[in-house]
């Protein structure tokens, strides 16, 4: 009985329409942000902000944006670093190129932009194909982007080593990217950026967009007999996919590996990104954010917990073992709960409306 | 800027070095279609997109190499590292396959990469990481067709490929278990309604793959060594298919013959040709050449050149 949707009635079309309708769960909600936002920069020691925040936020930010193409317009994609390395890439040249006025969120906009629009030509082929060969389609997105931002040093600024360090930029006298930024105004640039994407969404999800997206993964044939055009539904969320892709793709250049380099959007990258979809939980915001969480933080567990022991375990047994857990967990999900940790989350809250009686 | 023509010292437009170049690209496409194969054998079977076919060429070479390493006679070790794939089978249709029979397409695709990545976690956790030579006494001098110079062992993989492919053609139509295969490729409901069991034909099925990915693992494995980058190469036998079908096995072989002579020929002439007037054109379009190929033919083709028909109905 801790937690309780009796007795709360709404009494506007306002309070019906909320994003969260439940007291409950606004507030926790709020709570946590606010907890992310002021609490966690005052105690985080450097390797916590540095080393695991901002990575975990900004992976989140790119399960969001597939989660979007695959959970919630059943689209599958492969191509998901490709779509980062165009946001990092493109992000990269507007930053060393524009006016100093201009400030830090615009290259990276632009850069999710960029990607949005590359989104949309690979897309493309979404609107005759779909399932498996779809996955092929943004496979070739991922090789021939990676390819491209290599072979034309004319994203580079043709540096001649070819992965350039980002440049250091600044909100209010505060760097928040390069190399010598501090590790809390970084940290709270990306979560301004987070938590705006995670609300747009949210919403998003929740309005005509988003259900037009669902209805075509549904079933796409019925939904276009019932007035959902195909074409606009597709690519709509193929670029807005794209979009947050594109900006976790700069976000991680400029606040995480200081770097522009091709490696850190490698199909390696694609695959993780879908991992964390998949057992966070497709079709769902808050998945992202514990998908990317886990996914992220078992490699590091993984790492220590031999310590603990006392064991000395070679890194690439470590290494190995984590494929073999990543796999596992994969078929473990998709076999016993394939609607991912999100869905695990509710279930703990109905046991803890019901709690301490059984039924 | 050089080109790979006037660095190799020959005038691209000679005719016996475009034979070569054709040859040795048919060849390159010959191992694509090995794996090809094995992905084809399954998705008819099961309908099952078996995205782990390419790790399976590398964990059966692993376990091959494994056992010859320990001194074993070739033939046991080929028999040995077939009966890990028949094990592997059994451990997947049990622990995979069956809990999730009636899910979407996607779900299953979905548990096939977590395969892949389990059995590439496992299989190098078992022999370890480090690129193993393999030496099964495939010839691999070269010889000379007029004035083109061709591999012994691309032409020994060629063959090696077209016998293995009449093999299972003649396994797919002459034998009981062939039949029931492609009774249950075409509809499985009918298939079990006459009594053939289900669980039974997917462990042969991918038993069959398994069979396919150690052909292929010692053919790649003999001439790249056996190592991790085997499964990112085996990653071009999706386009293959694409241009193929994915219920096709004449399909999955030209397929690879197209996606391997256009990606090697593309390299040479298309990279001159752009570097004429562009100089600083980096080439390596290798890379994702077979993709983009296939990504123009899904546009118009999108069963692929031998594929059934794509038929929706509401």
């Amino acid at each position: 009985m801790i937690y309780r949707e009796a007795g709360q009635f709404k009494t506007s079309y306002a309070a019906d329409q909320q994003m969260l309708p439940i007291p409950m769960d606004r507030w926790f909600v709020i709570a946590v942000v606010v907890f992310a936002a002021v609490v966690v920069p005052l105690i985080g020691s450097q390797y916590w902000l540095e080393s695991i925040l901002i990575p975990v936020l900004i992976l989140s930010i790119a399960a969001l944006g597939l989660n979007i193409l695959t959970g919630y317009a059943g689209q599958l994609s492969l191509g998901t670093g490709g779509f980062m390395a165009a946001g990092a890439y493109m992000s990269y040249k507007v930053a060393t190129n524009m006016p100093d006025f201009m400030p830090v969120w615009v290259p990276v906009l632009i850069g999710g932009l960029f990607a949005a629009g590359i989104g949309i030509v690979f897309g493309l082929p979404s609107l005759r194909i779909k399932g498996f060969y779809l996955a092929v389609a943004t496979l070739a997105a991922q090789f021939f982007l990676i390819w491209l931002f290599q072979a034309v040093p004319w994203f580079v600024n043709d540096s001649l080593s070819g992965v350039p360090s980002t440049p250091p930029m600044a909100i209010l006298g505060y760097k928040v990217t390069g190399a010598e930024a501090q590790p809390e105004p970084k940290y709270l640039f990306v979560l301004a950026f987070t938590i705006v994407l995670a609300i747009v969404a949210r919403n998003m999800a929740r309005s005509r967009i988003g259900r037009s997206w669902m209805a075509i993964r549904d079933m796409d044939i019925a939904a276009e007999l019932i007035g959902i055009q195909p074409l606009w539904t597709k690519l709509s969320a193929f670029a807005i996919s794209s979009f947050y892709c594109g900006v976790a793709g700069a976000l991680w250049s400029f606040c995480y590996i200081n770097s522009v380099e091709p490696t850190a959007f490698s199909i390696n990258r694609s695959f993780q990104i879908l991992f964390m979809v998949i057992i966070g939980g497709l079709g769902s915001v808050l998945g992202s954010f514990l998908g990317a969480a886990f996914i992220f933080l078992l490699p590091i567990f993984l790492n220590n917990v031999p310590a603990w022991f006392g064991l000395e375990l070679a890194t690439d047994i470590v290494t190995h073992i984590e494929f073999m857990v990543f796999g596992g967990a994969i078929i473990f999900f998709l076999i016993v709960e394939p609607h991912g940790l999100a869905r695990l989350w509710q279930i703990a809250k109905e046991k803890l409306r019901l709690w301490p009686f059984p039924h | 800027m050089e080109t790979i023509a006037t660095l190799l010292g020959v005038d691209p437009f000679d005719l016996w070095f475009f034979v070569e170049v054709l040859v040795g690209g048919l060849m390159a496409g010959v191992m694509y279609s090995l794996v090809a194969l094995g992905f084809v054998l399954i998705f008819k079977a099961s309908s099952v997109f078996n995205f782990a076919q390419g790790v399976m060429v590398l964990f059966a070479a692993l376990n091959f190499v494994g056992f010859l390493d320990m001194g074993i006679p070739v033939w046991l070790c080929f028999i040995l590292a077939m009966g890990v794939m028949v094990l592997l089978s059994f451990v997947i249709e049990r622990v995979v396959l069956r809990p999730l029979v009636n899910q979407p397409h996607i779900s299953l695709f979905m548990a096939t990469i977590g395969i892949a990545i389990f059995l590439e976690g496992f299989g190098e956790m078992l022999w370890g990481s480090s690129i193993k030579p393999l030496d099964v006494g495939i010839p691999d001098d070269v010889f000379f067709l007029g004035e083109a110079m061709i591999q012994q062992n691309d032409m020994f993989a060629a063959v090696v490929a077209s016998v293995l492919v009449i093999a299972l053609a003649l396994f797919f139509h002459y034998t009981r278990i062939g039949r029931a295969l492609r009774a249950v490729a075409d509809d499985h409901q009918a298939a079990l309604s006459i009594g053939i069991p289900l669980n039974h034909i997917w462990i042969i099925v991918w038993s069959v793959a398994g069979f396919v990915a150690l052909v292929a693992g010692i053919m790649w494995g003999s001439k790249l060594g056996v190592q991790f980058s085997l499964t990112v190469l085996a990653l071009k036998a999706l386009p293959v298919l694409i241009l193929g079908g994915f219920t096709s096995i004449p399909g999955a072989i030209v397929g690879g013959l197209i996606i391997g002579a256009g990606e090697k020929l593309s390299e040479i002439y298309l990279v001159d040709a752009i570097q004429s007037f562009y100089p600083s054109f980096s080439g390596a379009i290798e890379e994702w050449f077979a993709y983009i190929l296939a990504l123009a033919f899904l546009v118009f083709r999108p069963q692929g050149l031998f594929g059934e028909k794509i038929i929706e109905r509401v």
